[in-house]
């Protein structure tokens, strides 16, 4: 594959040696500064034994049950968000009075640093996934929710007359034009989106919770378990980059009428 | 949607297309009120069956035309018929082909020239079977599955005609539909639009800058001074033979003949038109 000519890379097997080789040195650098007591291994730990406890984690077994809490909720607050956002996003850009109605309330929500509601929500839902799922929801909606606002107002005029030149009732314009516009708004706003649900459901275990990956972060802290802290950091990454992939590959199934940045292929391929 | 009627008395005097006293007036972008007028007081008629164009000078208010006729915009004054009936809201007897890129971009060719029946309550997949011939007929028989982004200005435009022409309306609008194409492809496309026009005589309006496009296509060219509030100033008669061929009737003097003659009249608003925009 090429890319639009731009200034040349190098290959990307290249590329990937390099990334590792960051990765590596970053660890070497963490070993060698705490082997030679520079930094404190209390304080910072050592990278073979946060390894160590990783894999042990890994291996009893222990750590699933955690992953698979966290990611429960990732989902229901991912999903809860998303189609609360495109509802609401809908009936926003198709009732204008609505929107210039609740526009300010709607800003002022979205300014609210969202943490400051996971100890309401944990007074009002208790300690269960539920209140880290409803602080997952608050954040995931208002991406979905701009997004989908913007979505069915970018909607070409001219497409939109074509649409109803060949005949296409209310239903027809929301099924074949407003909703695909919409959703590839959505669906270019994923990785924010999931990102998001995410962290939600991280900070809401951390505060308070007996379950996920935040809360034993949290276990690990009040323990000045540094090793125990930086695992869970360290799952925590795997888990976001698992997660990433995971949208880039639904992604490019669902986007793949966008023009992506113009491609052509050589015969090396 | 409403069907074209099915008993259409043919031969009756009713025109596929009238529109009376047209006047368009615009607010200006600066806001504050002030106005601009488009056109003004345009009254012509499209008889069923004939093949008229409409040339003018950029920004003389032949889209804005289209728009009335399509019932896409609702004219300041005036009034438009199409087969008789008052034009209010989308006309459902008009097929538009627009001037600016217009195919749904999530669909692919063929689904974008599958659309209209769809909307008109025939099945995703009969309507695609249906689809094919279209995208062969205007030469993409090979590029169904691609979407608009992957396809070349031109064949966008094919894949418009193919879209706008599968549901069979008895009145097309077409607001410039080769300016895009190379003069090759432009002259192929010409004759195949009017191989398809003669099968079944469908009423057609026809706008372009290019006066021997219209010439060689058109029963009847329409030229509309420049605007503001533009008004039709010219009607010439086509009285070529038909069946044409669009690039060779460009060699014979009675086109000639009629070259001269329009274009003596356009070249004049033409010009006044580039001044008008070059003031703005
Ligand atoms: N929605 C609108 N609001 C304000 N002014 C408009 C609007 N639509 C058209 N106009 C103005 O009306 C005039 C006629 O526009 P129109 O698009 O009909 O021109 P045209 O003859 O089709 O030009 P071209 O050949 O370049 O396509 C232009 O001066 C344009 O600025
Ligand atoms: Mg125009």
């Amino acid at each position: 594959m090429a890319v639009a000519r731009t200034k040349r890379l190098p290959s990307r097997p290249v590329i990937l040696l390099l990334q590792v080789a960051v990765l590596i040195g970053f660890f070497l650098l963490w070993h060698v500064l705490t082997a030679t007591n520079i930094l404190s291994p209390f304080f910072f730990g050592t990278p073979l034994a946060v390894l160590e406890r990783t894999w042990n984690d890994f291996a009893s077994g222990v750590i699933w049950y955690h992953l698979g809490i966290t990611l429960l909720e990732t989902a229901l607050a991912f999903a809860i968000g998303t189609v609360a956002g495109i509802a609401f996003g809908f009936w926003f850009a198709r009732a204008p009075l609505v929107s210039v109605v609740f526009d300010p309330y709607i800003k002022a929500v979205n300014a609210l640093p969202r943490v400051v509601l996971a100890p309401i929500f944990a007074l009002w839902l208790g300690l269960g996934i539920w209140s880290k799922v409803a602080l997952g929801v608050t954040l995931v909606f208002f991406i979905v929710f701009f997004n989908v606002y913007q979505g069915v107002k970018e909607v070409s005029p001219v497409v939109l007359a074509n649409a109803r030149m060949l005949g296409a009732s209310n239903r027809h314009l929301f099924r074949h034009v407003y909703l695909p516009s919409a959703l590839s708004w959505v669906f270019s706003s994923l990785h924010t989106a999931v990102g998001f649900a995410m962290v939600g459901a991280v900070v809401g275990e951390y505060l308070g919770s007996a379950a996920g990956l935040g809360y034993r972060i949290h276990q690990a802290e009040g323990v000045f378990d540094t090793v125990g802290v930086f695992s869970g950091m360290l799952v925590l990454t795997i888990f976001v980059v698992v997660i990433d992939v995971v949208v880039t590959v639904i992604e490019k199934r669902l986007l793949h009428w966008r023009p992506q940045e113009a491609q052509t292929t050589n015969a090396q391929g | 949607m409403a069907e074209a009627p099915a008993l259409r008395p043919e031969g009756t005097e009713t025109p596929a297309l009238r529109l009376e006293g047209v006047t368009c007036t615009f607010p200006s972008p600066d806001g504050r009120g002030s106005t601009y007028t488009a056109v003004q007081g345009v009254s012509f008629t499209v008889a069923a069956g004939e093949f008229v164009s409409i040339v003018g000078p950029t920004g003389s208010g032949k889209s804005t035309l289209l728009n009335v006729a399509a019932g896409l915009l609702e004219p300041s004054e005036g009034r438009a018929f199409a087969f008789g009936q008052l034009v209010n809201g989308i006309n459902p007897l008009a097929g538009y082909m627009f001037q600016a890129e217009a195919l749904m971009p999530w669909k692919s060719a063929l689904e974008n020239v599958a659309a209209g029946l769809e909307f008109r309550g025939v099945s995703k997949r009969e309507a695609e079977e249906r689809a094919r011939p279209w995208l062969a007929r205007v030469g993409l028989d090979r590029f169904g599955d691609r979407y608009p982004h992957q396809l070349s200005g031109g064949m966008r435009k094919r894949v418009a005609l193919a879209q706008t022409l599968i549901v069979d309306p008895k009145i097309v609008l077409m607001d410039e539909p080769f300016s895009a194409l190379d003069i090759q492809t432009r002259q192929m496309m010409e004759n195949e639009l009017l191989d398809l026009w003669s099968a079944d005589r469908k009423s057609v309006v026809f706008i372009t800058h290019d006066l021997e496009e219209a010439i060689s296509m058109s029963d009847r060219v329409l030229v509309l001074s420049a605007g503001p509030g533009a008004r039709l100033i010219g009607e010439y008669p086509v009285d070529l033979e038909r069946p044409r061929d669009v690039a060779e009737i460009r060699m014979t003097p009675h086109f000639l003949d009629l070259h001269r003659e329009i274009w003596g009249q356009l070249r004049e608003e033409v010009l006044k038109g580039y001044a008008q925009t070059k003031l703005k």
